[in-house]
């Protein structure tokens, strides 16, 4: 059975990356985030459509050459950081 | 009020009134040679904590558009610390054209070198030396940096120096500088000294930020590289409008540590790092 779906609040937001790190800045809270990867690669994932961890996996893993059965857990770990922070939401 | 004195220090103006005459006469002479101005920025009120105390143990409380409501009243001898305190505390809760950076700054062929760090880090004591020795002094408070433009403005106040710095200072600015010893505040002993006629015929003028030090007092010397995203989260903490500025703010911000070289400087004593900053600053400006 499908998960949640999952989509990026990132209406406005900032993006800024300083070596590694990007700094992200969210109209919507006014919050200041300093996130390492893949938070902001995930963030631009969700940035086509909502979709679940699964389909997220698949988005990434698209993208970037990972097992995607070793990368699901961080996947999903960040995910929950991202959805905490307010920068992820369910859709 | 009773009395009162108008000041502009850089782009930023103030009304200081007070119910004594003691802490404007003290504004006054420390602040001799600033212009005045029409209308302005900030007000700041120094009250009787009581009105019989304006006679009885004089207390001075801070007040103006902003208030902490928890504040201490000072004594009244220490009627200048509660100016200079009212002063930054409405311009830290109060000031929205400029990102505020609590740091010193000098600047040497238009371009600016920030000095941020926690209280005790010697930025007032290094910035005062420095401007005393080839650098425009342009603060030891706080350093506005302007979202639009990136470039950074001044805010000369008076230094305020703390305990042994004043010894230290008396070796190089003439007592006319100086204003009263101030024993006991709640920061130890004081002593203010008006900056010298450069930094304050030129406290309009902006400069480029060039390089972000973070110095550290009482460390052996040492400078470290500190990266982009540690100078931003390190500036975001020591600024006091960071948050109200919204994405004003972040912009600047990013652009500052894009910019701009940031490095941390430990350092046993001010002439050691004097000699260190030139070092740095020779090889930051090549």
């Amino acid at each position: 059975m499908a998960g949640p779906l999952y989509i990026a609040d990132a209406e406005g937001l900032r993006t800024v990356v300083l070596e590694g790190l990007a700094v992200l800045f969210h109209p919507r809270s006014g919050q200041t985030h300093i996130v390492a990867p893949p938070a902001p690669e995930i963030l631009d994932a969700l940035g086509e459509g909502a979709t679940d961890l699964d389909g997220l996996v698949a988005r990434l893993s698209e993208r970037f050459e990972f097992d995607s059965n070793e990368g699901r857990p961080a996947i999903a770990a960040r995910l929950g950081e991202l959805e905490t922070a307010g920068l992820v939401r369910r859709s | 009020m009773r009395h009162g004195v108008n000041l502009a220090v850089g782009p930023l103006s103030f009304r200081v009134g007070s119910a004594w005459p003691g802490p404007v006469a003290a504004l006054r002479h420390l602040y001799a040679g600033y212009p005045g101005c029409e209308t302005a920025d900030f007000t700041v009120r120094l009250e009787p904590v009581t009105p019989w105390r304006r006679w009885v143990r004089p207390s001075v409380a801070i007040q103006g558009d902003y208030v902490l409501p928890d504040a201490a009243p000072l004594p009244l001898a220490h009627g200048l610390v509660a100016a200079e305190m009212g002063m930054n505390l409405q311009m830290a809760l109060g000031e929205r054209r400029y990102l505020l950076l609590h740091a010193a700054s000098v600047e040497k062929d238009g371009r600016a070198l920030i000095l941020t760090g926690e209280s005790g880090a010697g930025k007032s004591t290094l910035a005062a030396w420095l401007g005393e020795h080839g650098w425009r002094f342009m603060g030891d408070e706080f350093a506005l940096l302007e979202p639009e433009t990136g470039l950074l403005f001044p805010f000369p106040r008076a230094v305020s120096l703390k305990n042994e710095s004043i010894a230290a200072m008396a070796a190089f600015v003439a007592g006319d500088r100086f204003g009263p010893r101030l024993e006991g505040t709640p920061k130890g002993t004081i002593r203010h000294i008006r900056p010298n006629d450069q930094a304050v015929a030129r406290m309009t003028e902006p400069a480029r930020p060039a390089l972000i030090l973070f110095p550290r007092f009482g460390h052996a010397a040492e400078i470290r590289p500190v990266g982009p995203a540690e100078a931003f989260m390190r500036l975001t903490q020591a600024s006091t409008n960071y948050v109200a500025l919204g994405q004003r703010g972040f912009d600047a911000l990013t652009g500052l540590v894009q910019n701009c070289r940031a490095l941390a400087l430990d350092y046993p004593d001010g002439a050691k790092a004097a000699e260190l900053i030139e070092l740095i600053w020779a090889e930051a400006a090549r």
